[in-house]
């Protein structure tokens, strides 16, 4: 298209050109140095960090990988980065799963009491999750589900679930109807339909949702601090974490050690799947 | 190294993978049996057995612990005695005051500053080459837990007295400048107000998507026409664009508000609640598991669930819109 | 044994009836057309045949057996559907293929029919494609194959060519007809296009309103239509109708029209004097020569033939001749409606007389 307005040539235009350049490199600065800072800080000796900022590493190169080797061996990190993943991956799996089923359900079947279904799943959104926690400490103690991984996977489950059918419900109603029909009169029970037909098309919608279902698993930390204590397994990596950020006595380094090793999983997750990622949020934009 | 118990991979993959297959079976089970029953009967009773499991699971985690909360919030510590009102008034006296106070500082201020800065990223990478990786980079802190992300900006707010090398970035930015430190997450104001900037950098990526995507849909032809009417870029902004992007802004107001009220992570790994940085979410941790007092907690959940119940309406009323 | 009996079929939605009790009987190995306007209740009765909604009184039976209570997938009956309904992410092999892995063929059978199938309607090439790599007409194609692979005891097609330009839908109708011919399974099949029906089937169901308005064979509907509405919606342009009543005067018979025109009656047209009647006769059965005289209000020649716009009296009426007519707009035609394929319908009841 070479058809385009005629460029203002005029010395507020240019100027505003360079206030545009100005502000969105300083927005991706600040939001790209951080990360940056905590990988150098991971790398510094403990004597530099001490002494200096992470900066200084750019002018004094000393590095070393000894904080990783003490998050690893010391701070539990390599445990509770397996908590974490014992966490998340079964959530995900079951939030996708429980997801599909009562979205299909909810949109394809006809029964009294729909719509008001729907209308509740879409309140029940946007639920704090602090008003479950005095019920289910209770109700967690009484039924053994305390410190527990499945007690876990549970409620993240019960919590994302309404997403995941607010999330799916539209896409799934894109379907067309007649795939139904076609699919019935070729034989299909209902069962064999969800597994041949809604399953496969729903796929990218689906890892959309995985992904955000992993995310939030993996960076919760109200439920794995207040219902995994008292556990065998080591605590999930965040929870380590915020115990870590309340002590000094390691030194920093480790700290931003497995600080970094706990963003790595999700980081590599969002920036390979950015697609799917980016699908899931604007599908989805609605939950707090 | 890493002391994980033998049992732990096979529930993993008994939770990942068992349970769906479980479950996929018992529905099998579950259609055969309905395949006897008479169609009419059939139509009726498929629905719950589909469904039967999800809205268990709601159930369970959210509706009945909604209702029994309602229930302990109006009952003493121990959920033993009634006490009436008596922790509704304790929310809204002494300390407490300060501390809702706090989320209605996060309130106002963090849907505030994630609209703007979004709304400038949004206008703004549109309009330069290198927008999609602005856009990217925006969107890396939303994968990172705010966790880590409190651990990563305590570094960056780090404070020493004056005179002492500023290890952290900002006061050493400040000492550049020949500025005196600033004790960000001790001064008071200060320090919320550095909490909620941590809570904007990890949650802008997701306001800015969804704000770039609608002012994607605002139709080019309008825009041109307006600019051919000699509107300026910030007009055509404020009386072209805005107007029709009215719904993502209000996604993105919605999901910061409900944000600013359950916020716990950032306030427990930063300041853990000191110098008056304190909010409701993680003093109910405290009433939880320092005080052992089921009422105040109940009755603070109960706050924060009726502060969202506005939010919660008009997602209700959009959706129902929505499926017209 | 795979006729199809549909016996007093009535629907209702929220206990308003919209389909008034619909007889039809289609015999074994038929090719029945459904045809009205929009609205009619002809996809309805077709998705009733089918299984796919639900029967409010009557019954329909196909084969022997009542299927009111028997669900859509064990009726064993393959559909057509507009928008073809293709499983967007099979290949066009594991399309036809579902239906036959349900019904555990072997896989040496299922693959001997897709392949007899495929090579029936030219698909051998595009086996592995999926459906978006299509176009419209071998879309439209693979619907039927994944039809014909079933061996079903009946075919549905629910306006299959819609969708398509106006070409292919004529190169598709006769290929269709074909394919009915060679199989011999019995076919339903629904369209509002009165040309499609006329052309494809062996009998034609004319529906309205939810009730079946004549059902007969194309030409019967043609020359001999059961009231106003077919004789109206059957034929292109539509017939003309112009209101008088009988006259007799001795042996001689005739129309008179209200503004005082005489026209010719069929031979054995009998009725009162003074009778009010609908007298109906098609473009095609106007003939140039002695007879009324009429202005010509617009020309549209075709080349073939001409269709002629005229004023007669003060009605209305179309001509198509296949003669050329050169004069202009404004002059005046000699012409006079062919006596013998003159229609006559009742005013009032808009059934045919006699």
């Amino acid at each position: 298209m070479s058809a385009r307005a005629p460029k203002r040539r005029g010395s507020t235009g240019r100027w505003a050109r360079i206030g545009v350049h100005v502000v969105v490199v300083a927005i991706i600065v600040v939001w790209f140095v951080p990360t940056i800072g905590l990988f150098v800080s991971s790398l510094r000796p403990q004597a530099e960090a001490a002494s200096s900022g992470w900066w200084m590493a750019f002018v004094r190169p000393i590095y070393t990988a000894q904080n990783y080797e003490l998050a690893l061996d010391q701070l539990q990190t390599a445990s509770s980065l397996a908590t974490s993943l014992a966490i998340a991956v079964p959530t995900t799996a079951l939030v996708m799963f429980f997801s599909v089923l009562g979205s299909y359900a909810l949109v394809r079947m006809r029964f009294a009491g729909r719509t008001a279904l729907s209308l509740i799943l879409v309140a029940l959104l946007v639920t704090p999750p602090q008003i479950t926690l005095v019920p289910l400490l209770r109700l967690y103690y009484m039924a053994g589900l305390s410190g527990t991984l499945p007690g876990i996977w549970l409620y993240q489950t019960g919590f994302t679930v309404p997403f995941g059918v607010f999330l799916l419900r539209g896409f799934i109603a894109s379907i067309p109807e007649e795939l139904y029909e076609s699919a019935h009169l070729d034989g299909a029970s209902e069962l064999r339909i969800f597994r041949s037909i809604v399953l496969p098309l729903a796929r990218p919608i689906l890892a959309s949702l995985g992904i955000l279902a992993f995310l939030w698993s993996w960076n919760d930390l109200l439920i794995p601090l207040l219902f995994l204590g008292g556990s065998p397994l080591a605590p999930a990596i965040t929870v380590n974490l915020s115990g870590l950020a309340a002590q000094t006595a390691q030194g920093r380094g480790p700290l931003m050690a497995a600080t970094f090793l706990s963003v790595v999983v999700p980081l590599i997750l969002v920036i390979s799947m950015q697609r799917h990622f980016v699908r899931g949020i604007l599908g989805g934009a609605v939950k707090g | 190294m890493a002391r994980i118990p033998a049992y732990v991979p096979f529930l993993v993959v008994v939770g990942a993978i068992g349970i769906p297959i479980l479950v996929y079976a018992a529905l099998g089970i579950g259609e055969r049996v309905l395949a006897h029953l008479p169609a009419r009967l059939e139509r009726r009773t498929r629905p719950w057995l589909w469904l039967g499991l999800p809205l268990v699971l709601v159930v369970v985690i959210l509706v009945y612990p909604i209702v029994t909360t309602l229930g302990t919030s109006i009952m003493g510590a121990r959920s033993e005695t009634f006490v009436g009102l008596d922790n509704y008034r304790w929310a809204f006296s002494g300390t407490m005051l300060g501390i809702v106070g706090n989320n209605i500082l996060w309130l106002v201020v963090y849907p505030i500053v994630t609209l703007i800065l979004a709304l400038a990223a949004a206008v703004l990478f549109d309009k330069v080459r290198y927008g999609p990786l602005a856009m990217s980079i925006v969107l890396l802190p939303t994968a990172i837990s705010f966790t880590a992300g409190a651990v990563i900006w305590s570094e960056i707010y780090s404070f020493q007295p004056e005179g002492s090398p500023q290890i952290g970035l900002l006061n050493a930015i400040l000492h550049l400048f020949g500025f005196a430190p600033v004790p960000w997450l001790i001064q008071p104001i200060v320090n919320n107000l550095a909490l909620i900037f941590v809570a904007v950098w990890l949650h802008l990526g997701v306001a800015t998507l969804i704000l770039s995507a609608a002012i994607k849909n605002v139709g080019g032809d309008m825009v041109e026409a307006a600019r051919l009417d000699g509107a300026g870029e910030f007009h055509i902004f404020a009386s072209i664009i805005l107007p029709n992007i009215l719904p993502a802004v209000l996604v993105v107001l919605t999901t910061t508000l409900i944000t600013s009220l359950k916020v716990f992570d950032i306030v427990y790994v930063m300041t853990n609640g000191n110098f008056g940085t304190d909010v409701i979410a993680n003093r109910l941790y405290y009433e939880l598991f320092a005080a052992s007092n089921f009422g105040h907690a109940s009755a603070i959940a109960v706050i924060l669930l009726f502060a969202a119940l506005p939010v919660a309406l008009i997602n209700v009323v959009q959706f129902r819109r929505e499926a017209k | 044994m795979s006729s199809v009996v549909i016996d007093d079929v009535r629907k209702s939605y929220g206990g308003v009836e919209v389909m008034h009790g619909v007889s039809v009987d289609i015999p074994d190995g038929s090719f029945v057309v459904l045809v009205g306007p929009s609205g009619c209740g002809k996809s309805t009765l077709l998705r009733m045949i089918a299984g796919l909604e639900e029967i409010s009184g009557g019954t329909i039976s196909i084969g022997d057996e009542v299927v009111n209570d028997v669900v859509a997938k064990d009726r064993d009956i393959a559909m057509v559907f507009q928008s073809y309904a293709l499983y967007p992410h099979m290949t066009i092999f594991d399309n036809m293929d579902f239906s036959l892995k349900l019904r555990g063929l072997s896989k040496a059978e299922r693959k001997e029919r897709i392949d007899k199938a495929a090579g029936i309607l030219g698909l051998r090439e595009l086996l592995d494609r999926k459906p978006s790599a299509l176009s419209g007409g071998q879309r439209q194609r693979v619907a039927m194959g994944r039809a014909i692979v079933r061996e079903p005891k009946v075919f549905l097609f629910d306006e299959p060519l819609s969708n398509l330009d106006a070409k292919l839908r004529v190169e598709m109708r006769s290929e269709i007809k074909a394919l009915q011919h060679r199989l011999d399974t019995t076919t339903i099949y629904v369209t509002h296009d009165q040309i499609e029906a006329m052309t494809m089937g062996d009998r034609i169901v004319v529906m309205r309103d939810g009730r079946v308005e004549q059902c007969d064979t194309p030409l019967n509907l043609y020359d001999r239509p059961a009231n106003l509405f077919v004789a109206e919606f059957i034929g292109s342009p539509s017939m003309n109708f112009v209101p008088g009543r009988f006259r007799h005067e001795g042996a001689e018979r005739w129309l008179e029209t209200e503004d005082g025109l005489h026209l010719p009656l069929p031979p054995d047209a009998a009725g009162e004097e003074g009778r009010r009647v609908v007298y109906g006769f098609r473009p095609e059965h106007l003939v140039l020569g002695d007879g009324l005289p009429a202005t010509i209000e617009l020309v549209e020649p075709t080349g073939a033939e001409t269709m002629v716009l005229l004023k007669l009296g003060v009605a209305e009426v179309t001509g198509v001749f296949r003669e050329r007519i050169v004069e202009p707009e404004g002059a005046t035609l000699e012409v006079w409606p062919d006596p013998a394929r003159v229609h006559l319908f009742d005013p009032d009841t808009g059934m045919r007389l006699a």
